[in-house]
């Protein structure tokens, strides 16, 4: 059952993405290009989406998910290298090519070569970041 | 309003709803990197089923929706470089940073979680950044 719900997750997310135009690298490229021809869609992406989701944290108080044992604690709420590091690294990535790492998935059906090479250095990416955090530690880089 | 906006919204509406529902059944948070990520460097081995059977949604359910829309378009650069040095500093950055647009994004900020926004100030900074960079001083992208 599990299995099912998280199948069905994912397609209503790639089906979110797909319409709201956030697949189109031009569009997110556009909301990024406060200089350009700035595009503001995805701010309303965005609202749409934190709406349900405040709902949903509320509905959290108290209650226990449907098919788990409990909500997932929140981590730590501790700003440091890896958070500000890490983000601004993304940044840039998302900056250069439009794509996120959902849209990247959500689009692999569609959207030719340049997705699938997308994707592959970006799974390369994910496979070495714990190699790379641990040199990052073991060098004491802070920011 | 334009369109473009409504259909974001609308959109925005259903990705919300995906991460709600998540939430709510299965207890979990919809980040899509950790969720790719956690099958990549084995962090999601114990639930592997469930990541897999969401990242098929993610990609079959768009890919459908595109072929009956009669094709969509991501304007992907064809610069080879450039895509491929996006990928892996996405790949890194999210990974390191614990999150992306969904997780930071979308959940992080709706619980008004202090790491989700510091993120997404990150990220939206740099994004822009880089892009009047490459744009419009070096004219790469």
């Amino acid at each position: 059952m599990r299995i099912l719900v998280s199948f069905t997750v994912g397609s209503l997310f790639g089906l979110g993405l797909l319409i709201s135009g956030m697949t189109d690298t031009t569009k997110v490229q556009g909301w990024l290009d406060v200089f350009g021809n700035w595009d503001p869609t995805l701010a309303f992406v965005m609202g749409g989406a934190i709406v349900p989701m405040a709902v949903a944290w509320r509905l959290t108080v108290g209650r226990k998910p449907v098919l788990a044992a409990s909500f997932p604690t929140p981590p730590e709420p501790k700003l440091g290298r890896n958070l500000v590091l890490g983000s601004t690294f993304f940044g840039m990535g998302w900056g250069l090519s439009g794509l996120c790492p959902g849209p990247a998935i959500a689009s692999l059906g569609f959207g030719g070569a340049g997705g699938f090479v997308f994707v592959a250095a970006m799974l390369a990416g994910m496979a070495i970041t714990p190699f790379l955090r641990a040199r990052l530690d073991h060098r004491g880089v802070t920011v | 309003m334009p369109f473009d906006w409504i259909m974001g919204l609308a959109g925005g509406a259903l990705i919300g709803t995906a991460a709600a529902l998540y939430l709510l059944v299965n207890g979990r948070i919809m980040g899509a990197s950790g969720i790719i990520g956690g099958l990549v460097d084995g962090s999601g081995r114990h639930n592997w089923i469930e990541r897999a059977a969401l990242v098929a949604g993610l990609l079959i359910v768009p890919m459908i929706a595109a072929i009956a829309m009669g094709g969509a378009q991501t304007h992907l650069t064809g610069n080879w470089a450039v895509i491929i040095a996006a990928g892996l500093l996405v790949g890194v950055g999210t990974r390191l940073a614990n999150g992306c647009t969904s997780g930071h994004g979308v959940c992080g900020i709706s619980r008004l979680s202090l790491r989700g926004i510091v993120a997404t100030v990150f990220y939206i900074g740099a994004g822009g950044l880089t892009v009047v960079l490459f744009k419009h001083i070096l004219g790469v992208i």
